[in-house]
């Protein structure tokens, strides 16, 4: 096959509005993955924190193989392991890919959380706790607005490594902005919705980037 | 037990793996009286302070605070601690300042005051700010109240830290080498108030290595090393010991 740079052979409107619905759906996929991961990394990361051996292994073990097996292989796993050998049918590729990433991404956060969490001075939590306050209220109120200033530069990283990672979701036929765009370049036998479609990426971390970076100045009302 | 009496420590023993840091230590504090412990660096000066605080564990001995006791021992003579409300009433019936002020860096100095005084006691919010613009004047701090810890010197955030700890009427104030990690001119601010708590007969434990202000102010000194209780009586009586390690302590600071 012969792939053309040729622009005039496209017809563009019919691209960029099939690459903007493969937009749209990256961004549910990052949308969801984020609110659902977030506050879910932060619960795995108090179980790892826990001082019991039942509690602390099993979830070791959900880090390892989350963080050491490809998310790539994890998508496909999801996606044919209750088909092929549980014989459940009719899953939505969507919502496999959401759960993918969800428990994938929540093991990097709370990896993030925990460092985070234990950077904080022990004297945080020796003044809270001669004042009175309950463990609940010292997390809640004392230690965790501290952790979030701290590790907001590395959730952004992370975050921006998430909008590219959705394009992973096109191993299991996810319509999503990776996706389109190769069915685009089959289409007109172009690399140009390649391009356009990195474009989208683009912009779309520039935006998460700026979110960030705000976030980041709105937290510099103090120091320590 | 007398009435006036509001904390006694006795045999109590506290260790690190094979260190021993407190060996049967008694000791009693009764209301309104100052009490300055010194003695050299790990001898058990801070981790006494720790125990009565909940910040440590005692393994044995007896504890009591305001007629509250915080641990007992068994018959096998290991402390056996109250329930978690007594423990509680007892945290909250001593306050403690910190050599390294532990204020809270993303609060303002105002909320930093009022945090437990709301969150603990449930006090409501416009009478915590009441009670803490009282303090923060009363301090020399009034117009700090909308700064943020790391705006402040060591000394204003010291400050901060003993009306962060009156701010909960507490029984007794505990200091934990409350100017050692201040420059001299800095130490200054933070014994003055000490002085004036001291002159309202706030009940206070003060661990420190400011000899001379332990002199002036304390009602009687106690002077520790290796865990143990070398010596206790008034100022005078510790100041012109006879015992030798007492001496030889001592000399280091008259040089």
């Amino acid at each position: 096959m012969n792939y053309s740079v040729v622009l005039s052979v496209i017809n563009y409107p019919a691209l960029f509005s099939f690459l903007l619905e493969g937009t749209v759906k990256a961004l549910e996929l990052f949308f969801l993955t984020i609110v659902l991961s977030l506050p879910l990394g932060l619960l795995v990361a108090r179980l790892r924190l826990s001082k019991h051996k039942a509690i602390q292994l099993p979830v070791k073990l959900y880090l390892l193989i989350m963080r050491g097996t490809p998310l790539i292989l994890q998508l496909m796993f999801f996606m044919y392991f209750p088909s092929i050998v549980l014989h459940i049918q009719g899953i939505d590729r969507f919502m496999v890919a959401v759960f993918s990433f969800t428990i994938n991404y929540a093991a990097y956060f709370a990896e993030i959380y925990r460092g985070g969490i234990e950077s904080i001075p022990a004297g945080q939590q020796e003044a809270a706790y001669v004042l009175g306050l309950s463990s609940f209220q010292t997390f809640i109120r004392i230690t965790l607005p501290q952790v979030v200033k701290r590790i907001i530069p590395t959730i952004a990283n992370e975050s921006m490594t998430l909008v590219k990672d959705t394009a992973l979701a096109s191993v299991i036929s996810v319509a999503e902005l990776f996706k389109n765009a190769a069915r685009m370049q089959a289409t007109y036998s172009s690399v140009v919705p390649f391009a356009v479609a990195g474009l989208f990426y683009l912009i779309m971390n520039s935006v998460v980037s700026a979110f960030y970076s705000n976030v980041e100045k709105k937290l510099n009302y103090y120091k320590g | 037990m007398s009435t006036d009496e509001v904390l006694s420590v006795s045999h109590v023993s506290k260790s690190f793996g094979e260190l021993d840091v407190l060996k049967d230590m008694s000791l009693t504090v009764s209301r309104g009286e100052v009490v300055s412990v010194i003695g050299p660096s790990g001898s058990g000066k801070s981790t006494l302070l720790r125990v009565v605080n909940q910040l440590e564990r005692a393994e044995s001995g007896d504890i009591s605070v305001c007629g509250q006791v915080l641990c007992q021992n068994d018959d096998k003579g290991f402390a056996v601690y109250s329930d978690k409300e007594i423990l509680k009433n007892i945290r909250l019936s001593i306050g403690l300042v910190f050599q390294s002020f532990h204020l809270f860096p993303h609060y303002s100095i105002l909320k930093n005051i009022i945090e437990a005084p709301v969150q603990v006691l449930k006090k409501s919010r416009e009478e915590a700010e009441e009670k803490a613009r009282e303090l923060l004047n009363k301090l020399g701090l009034s117009d700090k109240e909308s700064a943020y810890p790391y705006q402040l010197s060591g000394g204003q955030q010291q400050r901060v830290a003993i009306a962060r700890a009156l701010a909960m009427n507490p029984q007794m104030i505990f200091f934990d080498e409350p100017t050692s990690a201040l420059d001299p001119e800095l130490t200054g601010e933070v014994l003055k108030v000490i002085r004036s708590l001291a002159a309202e007969h706030m009940t206070m434990v003060i661990v420190t290595h400011e000899m001379a202000f332990a002199a002036e102010l304390s009602d009687r000194i106690i002077f520790m090393d290796q865990g143990i209780i070398i010596e206790e009586g008034t100022p005078q009586e510790v100041f012109s010991s006879e015992h030798e390690r007492t001496r030889q302590f001592l000399q280091n600071y008259s040089k």
